[in-house]
This record gives C-alpha cells, sequence and structure tokens, in this order.
C-alpha cells in the first residue's frame, strides 16, 4: 500500500469515526435486549424498526443487534455501530443508560435515543411511554373479573416504571372492587420464559385467577392457558395468540410513529434533544382488542376510561391518595405531577409487601 | 464397522491437535449453519474472526478483545487449578459477583476520598469476596464431604440475589432517582480501574490475567504443589501415598480460583462496568468453564482459548449487525466449539480403527 493510499484511508476512517463523512444513506441502528422474536417488548421495537424502513425505503438502512446484555458489551455493540457510520442509535433498555452516555460523549455526532431512562445529553434524548395509563385499564377489567379476588402481578425489576404500573392497576381494580388482593413476584429479568412461566404457576396456585405481567415473553400466557380459567393480558405486544382467553386484552407499545419521526428529523437536520413521555393520546400506548371474554358492560366501561384518558380528562393518579405507610400523598382532585411519577419507589395505600430493597 | 480401540498411551499429537481441529470443525458446521440461514457462510466466518482483528474498525476491536477476554482467562485459570486435580468449583459466576460487590462495597465506602490506597483495598476486598464464597463449598467438603459441584453451583443463585439486594439497597446511588444501580466508579477517579495506556484496553485485569498466566505456568510445573495438584488427578492413589493432603488441596484450590473469580469480578465493576447492577454479571464465570477446557487445562492454552472465545463474541457482534445473523446463531456456533473440542477429545484417548467382522 502506497504512503498516500494509507494516509487516505486512515482519513476516511477518522472521518467515518466523527461522523464527518456525508452519506446518502441515513443509518439507523438499534439495540435490542432480547430477542426480536420475543414477541413482546423487543419485537415491538423491531416493528418500529420494519416501519422505518417501509416509510423511507432506499434512504435509510438499519441494522440491529439483538440480546444485548446490559453493560459493557452494550457499550461496545453501540460504539461498532457508530463506528460503522450510524446516524441514529436506538437503545431500547433502561440498564443501556449509562453506556448510551458514554459512547455519546465519544461520538458527538451521531444522536443517540435511550428508551425509559432518565439521563441525556446535546445528542441524546430520552423516551418512554406512559403504560401506567394501559395498566389502569387493565387493573378496571381484572378488578371485574376476578372471582377469587387475588390478582397475581409478575414484576421485573423493582425500578420507578414497573412500582408505577403495579399501583396503577391496584388504585383500579380496588376501586371497583374493594375486596381486591395483590400478589406480586420479582423475576429479575425483563426476558426469561422458563422463570416468568413458573411465575405465573406459582401465582396460579396461591389461587391468582387473573395474571398481570411487567416481563416480556409470553410464557406466562401459555402457563395461564394451561391452568384454564385464569386470564392475563398481552404485555408491550398484543399476543393475540392466546386471545379470546386466556388473553382478554393487551397494552400494546406502539414505537413505529416515534422512530419515524426522530428519522425524519435527523434527515432533516432538526434534531434535538428531547425528553419524550407520551401515551394513550399520542397514541405510544395502545390498548389491544378486549376479547368476548369479557362481559360487554366491562367492555364498555374499560373503553370509557381509555377514551376519557386518550382525551386528557382523566389521569390515573388522581387523588385521594394515600401511600401504603398511611400518609397523605394526593388530596381530592389532585393528580401527580410527571416528577414523582418518574422516580415513583412507593407502593400505594392497600399493596401488602414491600419493594424489595 | 468402525471400532474405538484405547490407545496405551494418550496421543500427545491430538492432544495439541483436537482444540485446532475443533475450531476447523465448528468453522465448517457454523458455515453450514449460516448457508441454511440463507448468509454467504464465508462473508460470516471471515467476519467473525477478520473483522476484530484486521478489519477497517481494529483499532477499536483489538482492545476489546483484551476487554472482553481477561475476565474470562482470569476465572479459567483459577478454575483449571481445581479441575486438574478434579476439583469442580462450577460456581465462579457467583464468586465473580462477590468479588464485584465487595470490591465496590469497599470503594463505595471511602467516596469520595481522593487516595491512593482506594484501589488498592479494592483489589484485596475484591479477591477476598471470591475466596469467602469458594471457601464455603471448601469448608462443607473438607468438614461434611458435600459434593462441591452442587453446592458452588447453587451458591451462584444466591450471589445472584446478593447482587439485587445491593443494586437495590446497601449499595443503591443516593443520587440515582430511586433507580437500582449503584453510582458509576468510572467517575470516581480514586476506585476507577481505568485503561492503563488509552485506548489500549489494558486494564489492571488484563494485566493481572497474564501474571496469572504466568503464576500458574510455575505453579504446575515447578512447584511442588502444582506437583500435587496435577498428581491428584491424574493418580489419586499415588498422591495418596506421596503424602499429600487432599483438605488443604481442596481448599488451596477453590480458594485460589475464588479469589481470581473475585478479582476478575473487581476489575470489571471498576472498569468496563462501573456499577454494579442488577445485571451486571453476563455469564462470564460459566463461560470460563469452557475456556478452561478449551485450553486443555493449560495456562497458555488458556490464554490463546480466552482470545479466541473473545473473538467469537465481538465477532459475532459485527456479524449481527453487518449480516443480520440471529444472536441465536452465534450462540449455537460457540456451543459447536465446546461441543466439537469434546468429541475430538475422544481421540486423544481412542483411535479408531476400522474392524473386519470377526468369525464366531
Amino acid at each position: 500500500m502506497k504512503f498516500t493510499s494509507l494516509l487516505a484511508s486512515a482519513a476516511m476512517v477518522l472521518g467515518l469515526a466523527t461522523g464527518a463523512v456525508a452519506q446518502d444513506k441515513t443509518k439507523v441502528g438499534f439495540v435490542y435486549v432480547g430477542p426480536v422474536g420475543d414477541g413482546g417488548w423487543t419485537y415491538e421495537h423491531d416493528k418500529g424498526r420494519l416501519a422505518v424502513e417501509k416509510e423511507f425505503g432506499d434512504k435509510v438502512e438499519t441494522v440491529f443487534v439483538e440480546s444485548v446484555p446490559e453493560g459493557p458489551d452494550a457499550e461496545r455493540v453501540m460504539t461498532q455501530m457508530a463506528l460503522e457510520g450510524a446516524d441514529l442509535i436506538f437503545t431500547t433498555s433502561f440498564g443501556y443508560m449509562d453506556p448510551t452516555i458514554n459512547v455519546a460523549k465519544k461520538f458527538p455526532n451521531v444522536k443517540f435515543e435511550h428508551a425509559t431512562g432518565y439521563k441525556t445529553a446535546p445528542n441524546v434524548s430520552v423516551y418512554s411511554a406512559r403504560f401506567y395509563e394501559g395498566r389502569a385499564v387493565q387493573g378496571h377489567i381484572a378488578g371485574k373479573m376476578t372471582e377469587s379476588n387475588i390478582i397475581g402481578y409478575i414484576g421485573s425489576y423493582p425500578i420507578p416504571e414497573v412500582i408505577r404500573g403495579i399501583n396503577s392497576a391496584y388504585i383500579h381494580a380496588k376501586k371497583v372492587n374493594p375486596d381486591v388482593e395483590f400478589k406480586i413476584i420479582w423475576a429479575y429479568t425483563w426476558f426469561d420464559p422458563a422463570k416468568e412461566a413458573d411465575a405465573a404457576t406459582v401465582l396460579i396456585e396461591q389461587g391468582a385467577d387473573v395474571i398481570l405481567q411487567h416481563t416480556d415473553s409470553t410464557a406466562p400466557q401459555a402457563a395461564a392457558q394451561e391452568a384454564g380459567n385464569v386470564i392475563t393480558f398481552g404485555q408491550a405486544s398484543d399476543m393475540s395468540e392466546y386471545a379470546p382467553k386466556p388473553r382478554v386484552s393487551s397494552i400494546i407499545d406502539n414505537w413505529a410513529p416515534y422512530y419515524i419521526a426522530r428519522t425524519q428529523a435527523v434527515m432533516d437536520g432538526s434534531w434535538e434533544t428531547v425528553n419524550t413521555w407520551d401515551g394513550i393520546k399520542e397514541g405510544m400506548v395502545e390498548i389491544g382488542e378486549i376479547s368476548d371474554a369479557v362481559p360487554a358492560d366491562i367492555k364498555e366501561e374499560a373503553l370509557a376510561m381509555k377514551a376519557a384518558m386518550a382525551a386528557g380528562e382523566y389521569h390515573p393518579f388522581t387523588g385521594p391518595l394515600k401511600k401504603q405507610d398511611g400518609s397523605d400523598w394526593l388530596a381530592e382532585g389532585e393528580t401527580a405531577d410527571d416528577g414523582t411519577l418518574a422516580g415513583m419507589n412507593f407502593y400505594v395505600e392497600g399493596l401488602e409487601g414491600e419493594i424489595p430493597q | 464397522m468402525i471400532v474405538l480401540e484405547k490407545r496405551p498411551q494418550p496421543s500427545k499429537a491430538w492432544s495439541y491437535a483436537t482444540p485446532l481441529v475443533a475450531v476447523l470443525a465448528t468453522m465448517v458446521f457454523g458455515g453450514i449453519l449460516f448457508a441454511i440461514l440463507g448468509k454467504n457462510p464465508i462473508q460470516a466466518i471471515g467476519t467473525i474472526f477478520w473483522e476484530p482483528l484486521f478489519g477497517e474498525f481494529a483499532f477499536y476491536y483489538r482492545p476489546q478483545l483484551l476487554v472482553k477476554g481477561a475476565p474470562l482467562v482470569l476465572i479459567a485459570i483459577g478454575l483449571s487449578l481445581g479441575f486438574r486435580a478434579g476439583i469442580w468449583n462450577i460456581g465462579a459466576e457467583g464468586q465473580y459477583i462477590m468479588g464485584a460487590i465487595f470490591g465496590a462495597a469497599a470503594g463505595l465506602a471511602f467516596y469520595p476520598l481522593d487516595a491512593f490506597y482506594v484501589f488498592p483495598i479494592m483489589v484485596i476486598a475484591g479477591a477476598f469476596g471470591g475466596w469467602l464464597w469458594a471457601a464455603i463449598p471448601a469448608f462443607l467438603k473438607v468438614r461434611f464431604g458435600t459434593n462441591e459441584i452442587l453446592v458452588s453451583l447453587m451458591l451462584v443463585y444466591v450471589a445472584e440475589q446478593m447482587l439485587a439486594s445491593v443494586s437495590l439497597g446497601l449499595l443503591k446511588n443516593p443520587e440515582g432517582f430511586g433507580f437500582p444501580g449503584s453510582r458509576n466508579l468510572q467517575s470516581y477517579e480514586s476506585a476507577h480501574n481505568a485503561e492503563l495506556i488509552v485506548g489500549s484496553g489494558m486494564h489492571w485485569g488484563v494485566v493481572s490475567a497474564l501474571i496469572a498466566v504466568i503464576f500458574a505456568y510455575v505453579l504446575l510445573n515447578r512447584h511442588m504443589l502444582g506437583f500435587h495438584i496435577r498428581l491428584t488427578g491424574e493418580a489419586p492413589r499415588a498422591a495418596k501415598f506421596a503424602g499429600v493432603n487432599p483438605a488443604r488441596l481442596i481448599l488451596f484450590c477453590l480458594g485460589m480460583s475464588g479469589a481470581l473469580a473475585g478479582l476478575a469480578g473487581m476489575f470489571e465493576v471498576s472498569g468496563p462496568s462501573g456499577q454494579v447492577s442488577i445485571d451486571f454479571n453476563v455469564g462470564y464465570g460459566f463461560t470460563a468453564i469452557i475456556v478452561a477446557f478449551l485450553g486443555r487445562l493449560h495456562p497458555v492454552g488458556i490464554l490463546l482459548a480466552g482470545g479466541l472465545m473473545a473473538l467469537t463474541y465481538i465477532g459475532g457482534e459485527i456479524a449481527q449487525s453487518q449480516l443480520g445473523l440471529p444472536a441465536a446463531a452465534i450462540q449455537v456456533f460457540q456451543g459447536m466449539l465446546l461441543f466439537f473440542l469434546l468429541a475430538f477429545d475422544l481421540l486423544t484417548n481412542y483411535r479408531i480403527r476400522a474392524a473386519r467382522k470377526e468369525v464366531a
């Protein structure tokens, strides 16, 4: 190799590394915590990726790496994508937060989007969905449908997002059924079909006839189907293959519009750091079809609640509400502010057990 | 008819050739797998083995090989000592976690003190944490004759629960808005296991792994204790007559492997990972078992095997993003490596012969 060509290629490498070389195609990378076939969380993010491809066709190239552990491995995968010329990288799990910030520092010209975190930077945005709005609908249906008055809940990690979901579901179940009781199991995983199935089975054995899950696989659905007479809700994805029973409804994360909008922003050069937290109103959270296993009147009430949230008339955390320890939280008619919700680390009054510390 | 015939002496040649043959067989069958998935097999294999070493961005991947390989080598060296003597520590993952917890806890206890002695204390604490976790199965085996395979493995799950507990409680970042996970040690100068030369990937864990290789080599070849370890594995009865104290050997081998796994965890948490979090462990302790066997339980072999394993990880990620290979295919590819190694290992002790049908 001639010295000049060596220099030229070195310059090219440097150029790519800083993202300075103009490209015709916008390259968008996705880092996934689970496999794309998990049928839940990662599956929906990948649907968002495919929607970006469909929307922009030849103008965009997408790449993804699945089942990336949260930690140094994630940092390497992101760096690799940035080195290979990605313009925009979506990192789709809470545990990617610090790695995203680290890599973003090294590649100031690459834009990063971190899902469900709270750390931003000039080239790092965060986005999440108000899943708790969907949990309110689930809580309502669960409270009405349960006969044993025991509702099982499979938690992933005791982080604010998950605690919010538990509180929201409980408040709305309790509202329609004062005798309802929640049993919570922490799985300490986002995706582990075997563990999730075990958790569901244990809850069912303890008398639960409704299973809510904050983990990503369909294993709890399968466990409920096997047990019979237990109802479940699809998590992150519709999981409609288990409809009409055990799956009676679902929370669907619809990332496609956001991913398309952010890709467009990078193309236009109008990308800015944002902190997005959208819900039913904006379409980021969808309620999957409520199946015929749910009586018509309950279905109607659930849909009315959804409509009220979509119209901005109803907030799932509306007072009067007390914390688990009996202290006052929200006064009559008062609604929770986003700051408290974002860092929620307490149960509301009536929930039993402690948040693992 | 093909029959297997036991060799009078294990074949030296095959014992060295097996890892190479296994790698080649993995490439061939892995290539077939990738072809079935509709990818160009030569391109896929090339991406996995070539890109990280000599590709366009090798300047980034080569240091990453050190980062990924160092904990594997450090743990595998410790494990190999026990494995040689027939002492099976399967719980290195748990010892790795405990090392990280102890190391990080020691560092965070000093926060935000800026002093040169913080990091050395963390190193000692990390090694102690791993040692302690391995000492439990060692003590139980010596005292009550329990099975160290089961006890050490079960303690992994206990360690994982402890990890979750400290991430959510004891070591939780007080400025973390209630989210789990400790302070990031990367931003605490005195406790940060930084790269010794920026961009080289060389951190103290890599240095320790290299020292461990040399130390293990000398121990096994030049030291009485090393001789006892080898003797116990190869001829337990002879070892007894030679006056080997089995209890001391068990305590040493398990303790040493635990301490090294603990060190690996400590260097990882204070360096590449940066924080204690619920998902801190990613299976180094288990993968190191493969590395130990792939390296023939020989220190130099383990060094090479650790590098190879790291290569398949990093190359595998590149193949995923460049070629769209599914992660599961990469895992199958790595699994093939161990499978073929064990399969071809047969040839070290046996030879294949075409047998004529004997007349009754």
